[in-house]
């Protein structure tokens, strides 16, 4: 039977023609980081079941040069997700009125970025000091 | 009319979102840049007993699992989702290997903090 030959527009590459789409594209990589830091960790909580010695192993291998570039690379793109996230959350965020007005929506962000400071700040003196 | 199970995917999505919002980036930095190179964290801070202590608490445990499983949910909604961007149409296979894999994770964390006692 002979193929029916319609145009299909080519879509290769369609991300790289607009810088729009070139940050959407490099935010949405951040779920890869993210999944694969997760198993990282995950990895390590089974090292962690399997005594001191597979446990130091784990660690010794996050040193290596691969690994810190893979942890910065992470950092950037799922840094740069919640920075996203936080900026549309008045969007998406239930309609909370307090006294019949309607919260400002730099407020909501700002609320939503204050808190990964804070969360940061609180995580950091807490690995570190108790 | 069949229900959709999108709502069920959607909140988990949204907590990890949320989750990994507060804390996916501190957590990067501490235990993949600053302790395994020894810059503005000593070694110990990650060291076995206390890790260990850590994951043997019932706070730690809840911790550690929520992190793990709404961390993988959220990433398994948007890699499902984003395949698509880069010509991987949505479909059954998809969403098992990613929904599935979420599931598997969190099943896996879950033994482990088990396994790893009280």
């Amino acid at each position: 039977m002979a193929q029916i030959k319609t145009y299909v527009r080519p879509m290769a590459g369609w991300w790289r023609k607009n810088p729009f789409f070139v940050r959407y594209m490099i935010r949405e990589s951040s779920s890869v980081f993210l999944a694969i830091y997760t198993l990282i960790l995950l990895v390590g909580l089974l090292r962690l079941t399997q005594g001191e010695a597979a446990y130091e192993a784990w660690r010794s291998a996050l040193t290596n040069p691969v690994s810190i570039l893979f942890h910065w690379l992470a950092l950037l793109t799922v840094g740069y997700h919640a920075y996203t996230w936080w900026m549309v959350s008045p969007k998406t965020a239930p309609n909370i009125r307090i006294g019949g007005r309607e919260i400002p929506e730099m407020l909501i962000a700002a609320g939503g970025l204050l808190g990964t400071v804070g969360a940061s700040v609180l995580v950091y003196v807490i690995v570190r000091w108790m | 009319m069949k229900r959709s199970h999108e709502p069920i995917f959607w909140s988990l999505f949204g907590a990890g979102g949320v989750l990994s919002a507060l804390l996916a980036p501190v957590l990067i930095f501490i235990t993949g840049i600053i302790t395994p190179i020894g810059l503005w964290m000593p070694s110990q801070a990650l060291e076995y007993s206390r890790v260990l202590g850590f994951a043997q608490h019932w706070f730690g445990k809840l911790l550690l699992l929520a992190v793990i499983s709404l961390f993988l949910f959220h990433a398994a909604h948007r890699i499902y989702h984003g395949l698509h961007d880069v010509g991987v149409h949505a479909g059954t296979g998809t969403m098992i290997a990613s929904y599935g894999g979420a599931l598997l994770g969190t099943l896996a964390a879950a033994f482990l903090l088990f396994k790893i006692g009280f």
